[in-house]
């Protein structure tokens, strides 16, 4: 065999594959996917790109360590009941991930073919297959081991929790996600908007682990309804796994903002995406649409709140205090908004939200910055500039400025050890916390962070939980990681 | 699904419901509330929890139709079911051994007064109740605040039943025959409990409100409910609901809770649009 490392043979010569959008203009009117996705002739062009490297770079920044070149193979060879099959041995949720993994700073940017050229699509590819599986209704559930009798408790029915789910019900343990609102899906339901992520997709997802046996119980609220001694002690669940994500929504501090129209970018994305208050009043909880709404924050939340202001037909503004280079928002995430005539005001800090005699917003005062001396984090601190405080007449303003840990569970769980942030501490090769048999991932871990980080604290848990409760020893610390030699 | 095993309406528009909810029935504290839903499309509506029968499974919620989706769930019946139901939410009252509590439901509130005056009494305390309503007819749960309490007292606004007058006018009278009051608890509209927290506050008797917000998840994940608790913003699903009343921001309070009354507005008009 040869090295296809060296010299590919004239695959450089094809371009990445551009994935066709709804048109930006018709789309603002809309909550409908933002991209159609690849035909199968675009997807077998695009995975033709890909020179299949022996040791390929790619998959060292998968999170979950999906097999990268065996999928994409697949689909070159129009195979594609295969490439799915060699998704899913890895991936609980492709068609979640291959719409909202930051690919870009993951899998694609160790794309080999990146030094020369674009790298490979591999994002859109792994949601070509995903979308190509359900379209055609062939769906192939991975084997389940024969039972071992064993029972999983998961806490929060979200990325991370689902791919625990995943893990665990395939090696044949009884698996229950307990899920506190009304709908699995965590973020993926209540976060994340229809146009980027259609909840029908993360509904069939769940639906899959269900057909594998997951059971999903929602509405217990694990710290109220049921502590976790009682799920250990009581309800005969030999491990539990804590996905409950972090969740408490952080305010501003600054005058005005219990005013009615200002809301944490939480609860808009709730109301609008779980509740179905963007389609209010044929659904029954309503929202502050807003002729003008102000976006505070400029990450991904923040894109995905200030894309939904203006589907609701609002003008939307989105008003961070450090410059474009610095948000923390995906590039594709602010292209998109900015495509969507999405108007920026960097460099802004709001001061103080103002209200007329009905308690309603009916201004934001806002003051200049320019960029100062590096912070901790390696950004320019944004200073304050003299004098140049501005109102922005809006009437809906939505905080979009992080979130910390939600106490609820943590507080009811004595022994459970939490950093000065209040996050649980867990193990980082294991997802181990402080109380044997217990483990914890996703944001309740990191604080707020992505989909596929999460659910790659849930693939480590996972194989750690199935060690723990088979009673086989963890491996032993290799100093040198193989992951590095792949 | 949440089956109503028994449904009562105690006037027109209010009623009393038994859900079968084994696992809340099995933890809830007085104090506590629930989140329920009907329907695909229903909102979240937060209750706080009336009574609840451990060996039975089920709880009790009683609700007042103030908009669509409370008039969509006053239209069940028993044998119905309620889509979603799910707590105990909240943080329970603090309830202890003391000389004597008073505590006042008006209207509606009566009903998650009543297992905190309930409490109080089991744990050794003499409890003194002031019912409150508008009319005779509109007077709820009188018998269960019977059992509940060592004294009731009520007055309505009409005069059509006790008093003729207002919750305040009761405690006042308590107040001022020296009555050795310990704490006071208020459940009802904002208005009286604000009123009820400025009557006692220069008497310097430690009072405690119940504060009904609007909520969306209930576990402190959207901040909807936020209220201003001496001068700090707390979130009334995971902090409260109960709140020094002494120092809660009312004024506030009654503004956020008007924030969507156009929209309720439309949203009933849907209804009446279906159900022609």
């Amino acid at each position: 065999m040869t090295d296809k490392n060296s010299s590919p043979p004239k695959k450089e010569k094809i371009p990445r594959q551009p994935m066709p959008e709804q048109p930006a203009d018709e789309r603002q009117k809309n909550f409908d996917e933002v991209p159609y996705g690849y035909t199968p002739e675009t997807a077998m062009l695009e995975a033709s790109r890909c020179i299949q490297c022996k040791k390929p770079r790619c998959v060292a920044g998968c999170p979950v360590g999906i097999d990268i070149p065996g999928f994409i193979k697949a689909i070159e060879d129009g195979d594609f009941p295969e490439s799915i099959r060699v998704l899913k041995e890895s991936n609980a949720l492709p068609a979640v991930c291959g719409r909202v993994c930051p690919q870009e700073d993951q899998c694609e940017i160790l794309c080999v073919l990146s030094v020369k050229q674009e790298p490979v699509a591999i994002g859109r590819l792994e949601r070509f297959a995903a979308d190509w599986e359900m379209e055609h209704g062939e769906v192939k559930l991975p084997r389940v081991e024969p039972p071992t009798g064993k029972k999983v408790a998961v806490v929060g029915a979200g990325p991370a929790g689902l791919t625990v789910a995943g893990d665990l019900i395939v090696k044949g343990h009884e698996v229950t996600v307990f899920e506190a609102l009304h709908k699995p899906g965590g973020v993926l339901v209540y976060g994340i908007p229809e146009f980027r992520l259609p909840n029908v997709i993360v509904e069939f997802e769940i639906s899959n682990l269900e057909n594998l046996g997951v059971k999903v119980i929602n509405n217990i609220v694990v710290g109220k309804t049921f502590t976790i001694q009682e799920l250990m002690e009581e309800e005969g669940f030999d491990a539990v796994f804590l996905g409950v994500g972090a969740g408490l929504p952080w305010f501003m501090g600054i005058p005005g903002e219990n005013l009615n129209g200002v809301y944490s970018a939480n609860e808009y994305l709730t109301r609008s995406n779980l509740m179905g208050g963007y389609d209010f009043p044929r659904y029954d909880t309503p929202l502050k649409k807003g002729k003008k709404v102000a976006i505070v924050g400029g990450g991904n939340v923040a894109m995905d709140s200030a894309r939904t202001a203006k589907r609701l037909g609002a003008e939307s503004i989105v008003v961070y205090r450090r410059s474009k280079k610095e948000m923390p928002a995906r590039i594709e995430e602010i292209h998109h908004a900015e495509e969507e005539d999405i108007e920026f005001h960097f460099l802004t800090a709001p001061v103080r939200i103002l209200g007329n005699d009905e308690g309603a917003v009916v201004g934001m005062e806002c003051l200049r910055m320019e960029l100062g001396e590096p912070d901790d984090s390696g950004r320019r601190r944004p200073v304050p500039i003299k004098g140049s405080e501005y109102v922005l007449d809006v009437d809906v303003v939505i905080v979009s400025v992080g979130t910390g840990s939600n106490p609820l569970l943590t507080k009811s769980t004595p022994g459970l050890e939490l950093n000065r942030w209040d996050y649980i501490v867990a193990d980082e090769k294991t997802g181990a916390t402080s109380i044997p048999g217990v483990y914890a991932g996703g944001d309740i871990v990191r604080g707020a962070a992505t989909v596929i980080l999460a659910m790659g604290d849930g693939r480590m848990a996972s194989g750690a939980m199935h060690r723990y409760i088979m009673g086989e020893p963890e491996p032993a610390d290799d100093p040198e990681d193989d992951s590095k030699e792949a | 699904m949440f089956t109503i095993v028994k449904k009562i309406n105690l006037s027109h528009e209010v009623h009393w419901m038994d859900v079968h909810a084994p696992y809340i029935a099995r933890k809830a504290q007085p104090g506590q509330f629930v989140i329920t839903r009907v329907g695909g499309m229903g909102e979240r509506i937060p209750l706080t929890i009336a009574d609840s029968d451990r060996d039975a499974g089920t709880i009790t919620i009683v609700f007042q139709e103030v908009g669509k989706s409370t008039m969509i769930m006053g239209g069940l019946n028993q044998g119905d079911h309620l889509d979603d139901v799910v707590g105990p939410l909240g943080l329970p009252s603090h309830i202890e051994k003391l000389g004597l509590v008073v505590c006042i439901g008006g209207g509606i509130g009566i009903a998650p007064v009543h297992p905190v005056a309930r409490g109080y009494k089991e744990a050794g305390s003499k409890v003194i109740s002031i019912l409150g309503a508008r009319s005779r007819d509109l007077l709820i749960m009188e018998d269960e605040m019977v059992k509940a309490s060592t004294e009731v007292k009520i007055c309505t606004d009409d005069g059509s039943c006790g008093q003729k007058g207002f919750v305040t006018n009761v405690l006042e009278d308590l107040i001022k025959e020296g009555s050795p009051i310990d704490v006071v608890v208020a459940i009802g509209p904002v208005p009286m409990m604000e009123a009820v927290s400025k009557l006692t506050k220069p008497y310097g008797i430690k009072t405690m409100v119940s504060l009904n917000p609007i909520m969306v998840d209930g576990t402190g994940m959207c901040g909807a409910c936020r209220v201003t608790v001496d001068g700090e913003v707390k979130f009334a699903c995971v902090d409260g609901p109960d709140f020094d009343g002494h120092v809660v921001d009312f004024a506030e309070l009654r503004l956020r809770q008007r924030m969507y009354l156009s929209e309720e507005r439309d949203a009933i008009e849907t209804l009446t649009y279906v159900s022609e």
